[in-house]
């Protein structure tokens, strides 16, 4: 036999990225949610207040979007995954693509790939919202330093969103994705400024995920509250934290599965 | 050469239940074999050993030599399984290209798609299509890769009458064309009409290896039942053809495959016969009488 024993990972991986932004882009449940509730969101809580300037100096509209650019983020990691999973193992998808020459890997990493271009897009609506709509101005590099950072510290997010994937059931995962994450961005300060929200809040915020993860992108207007080290030290714990727990689900699911 | 498919001693245990107890198979390249057995029998399982979708309790299962977990391995595999979704907002074309992808040298598209006969749906999402019309998207899956080897688990399930001779024959040419198949069924006629080989296993083990002929000597293939004119004996049945016999008052039902020479030689000695059935017999009937012979 003269033909290659097995496909490229490269093509594997190109074709199933693609398919899955295809899936992601025709369910609204993912596109809408992921596109366009950040977007409300910065209408309700940020563009009244867009034009303002905070006491350190910082535009209030650009740290507004920062936070919900967090927050938008954040959604397309915990959602896509925890209920893209979620449904996938509801529907018996794995077993197909178990039994398939996929490897395993490649399917993940297709959806993290995925994950980023989603954030991305929304990450450049959002922005560009606020710019058109909101008159908000920032130099272009900062812009770009805020989607950079906030796409490359997305990992305990991805963790997070595997984690509910593997633990919940198909019917369980909306639930216990919101229940989790929109908390989560609240008492960070994602929705509105920590200091609007009350002491217990703010006591418990520096421990939270969402709220270092702010902080890539508020430090990068200068309205940052902590050294980038030490908000990356954060995110690296609570990284192994997610993925070890993600991991442990995952194995237990194949155990029960496919042991 | 290697053969494609070995279970070796293969045991798997679920909790309580043993559904494989010991299954020692070869397939060698090009054949064309039928698991046959009723539901619950052991045939998905054994299949998924076949596969590494399961991991054997004990002994072995070797898939082209390998590990059947293994990407080479999988790589000259099609599958088809009971039980398997796949994402409803793609279309047939869309996830007949995803399956392409996994594959060194695949089939054109269209080739996939009219071997599975879903030329007309090709454009269709997945989720739109009927439970026949989806057997046949995960047939094309199956096929699109050009694999080796194909498995499929009831690959005719849900398919109506047109459709299940079209996939079949599609079966029957890819195996002239000298792949490899694997197919469970509990139609005995399917896995006659397909298999050079019918493999049968009841209880997780194998109970008979042999030809389509062979077996079906073996199986009773069809149920008889009647209202005797009179009151039978025992003596009346002696040295007939029957596996399994129940009589109830008047009513008689039996099991043969040769319900032709029973009924004669009932006639031969005076029985009255009245509102005679003669039935293909169901093949769950058929393996209680074949395995309580054993």
């Amino acid at each position: 036999m003269t033909a290659p024993f097995v496909a490229p990972l490269l093509q594997m991986l190109l074709a199933q990225t693609r398919c899955e932004i295809l899936m992601r882009w025709r369910v609204p449940a993912f596109s809408v949610t992921n596109l366009a509730l950040p977007i409300v969101f910065f209408v309700f809580f940020g563009l009244p207040v867009a034009h303002l300037t905070r006491g350190d100096g910082v535009s209030l509209g650009a740290y507004l979007l920062a936070s919900f650019g967090a927050y938008a983020v954040g959604n397309v990691m915990v959602y896509g995954f925890g209920i893209g999973v979620a449904n996938e193992r509801g529907m018996k998808v794995d077993r197909l693509m178990r039994a398939s020459p996929l490897p395993p890997l490649v399917f993940m990493l297709a959806k993290v790939l995925t994950a980023l271009v989603f954030s991305l897009v929304a990450l450049s609506l959002l922005i560009g919202f606020g710019i058109v709509v909101g008159g908000v101005h920032q130099p272009a590099a900062v812009w770009v330093t805020v989607i950079a950072r906030l796409l490359a510290g997305s990992l305990p997010f991805i963790g997070l969103g595997f984690w509910i994937g593997y633990w919940s059931g198909p019917n369980a995962a909306p639930a216990v994705a919101n229940l989790i994450y929109l908390p989560l961005s609240f008492a960070s300060g994602l929705f509105v400024p920590l200091n609007q929200l009350p002491d217990f809040v703010r006591a418990i915020a520096p421990y939270l995920p969402s709220y270092h993860y702010a902080q890539l992108a508020w430090s990068a207007l200068g309205a940052g509250k902590e050294p980038l080290r030490e908000s990356l030290l954060w995110l690296a714990g609570y990284s192994a934290l997610f993925l070890t727990l993600a991991v442990r689900a995952y194995r237990r699911e194949e155990r029960a599965k496919f042991a | 050469m290697t053969p494609v498919v070995e279970l070796i001693a293969a045991r798997k245990r679920f909790g309580d239940v043993e559904a494989v107890r010991g299954v020692d198979l070869t397939i060698a390249e090009g054949e064309m074999v039928a698991l046959l057995g009723p539901n619950g029998a052991g045939k998905t399982t054994s299949i998924g050993l076949m596969l590494g979708l399961r991991r054997p309790t004990d002994g072995q299962a070797r898939l082209f030599g390998h590990d059947p977990a293994d990407r080479r391995a999988r790589s000259r595999c099609g599958v088809m399984l009971q039980e398997s979704g796949t994402t409803g907002v793609l279309t047939v074309r869309e996830l007949v290209d995803l399956f392409r992808a996994y594959y060194p040298s695949p089939l054109p598209s269209e080739r996939a798609i009219a071997l599975a006969g879903l030329e007309a749906k090709a454009g269709a999402r997945a989720w739109t299509l009927s439970g026949g019309e989806r057997q046949r998207l995960y047939f094309a899956l199956a096929v699109c890769g050009d694999p080796e080897a194909l498995f499929l688990d009831e690959p005719t399930v849900g398919m109506d009458v047109e459709t299940r001779r079209a996939v079949l024959e599609s079966i029957r040419a890819l195996s002239a064309g000298g792949k490899t198949i694997v197919l469970t069924t509990h139609y005995l006629e399917e896995a006659d009409q397909l298999a050079r080989r019918i493999i049968v296993i009841d209880h997780g083990v194998v109970i008979a290896d042999a030809t389509p002929r062979e077996i079906k000597a073996r199986i009773p293939s069809k149920r008889v039942s009647f209202s005797a004119g009179a009151p039978l004996s025992d003596a009346i049945f002696q040295g007939l053809a029957v596996q399994s016999l129940e009589v109830a008052g008047l009513r008689v039902r039996l099991l043969s495959h040769e319900p032709e020479r029973v009924l004669k030689t009932l006639f031969e000695r005076g029985v009255t016969v009245e509102d005679l059935e003669v039935t293909g017999a169901d093949l769950e009937e058929a393996f209680l009488s074949l395995t309580a012979r054993r």
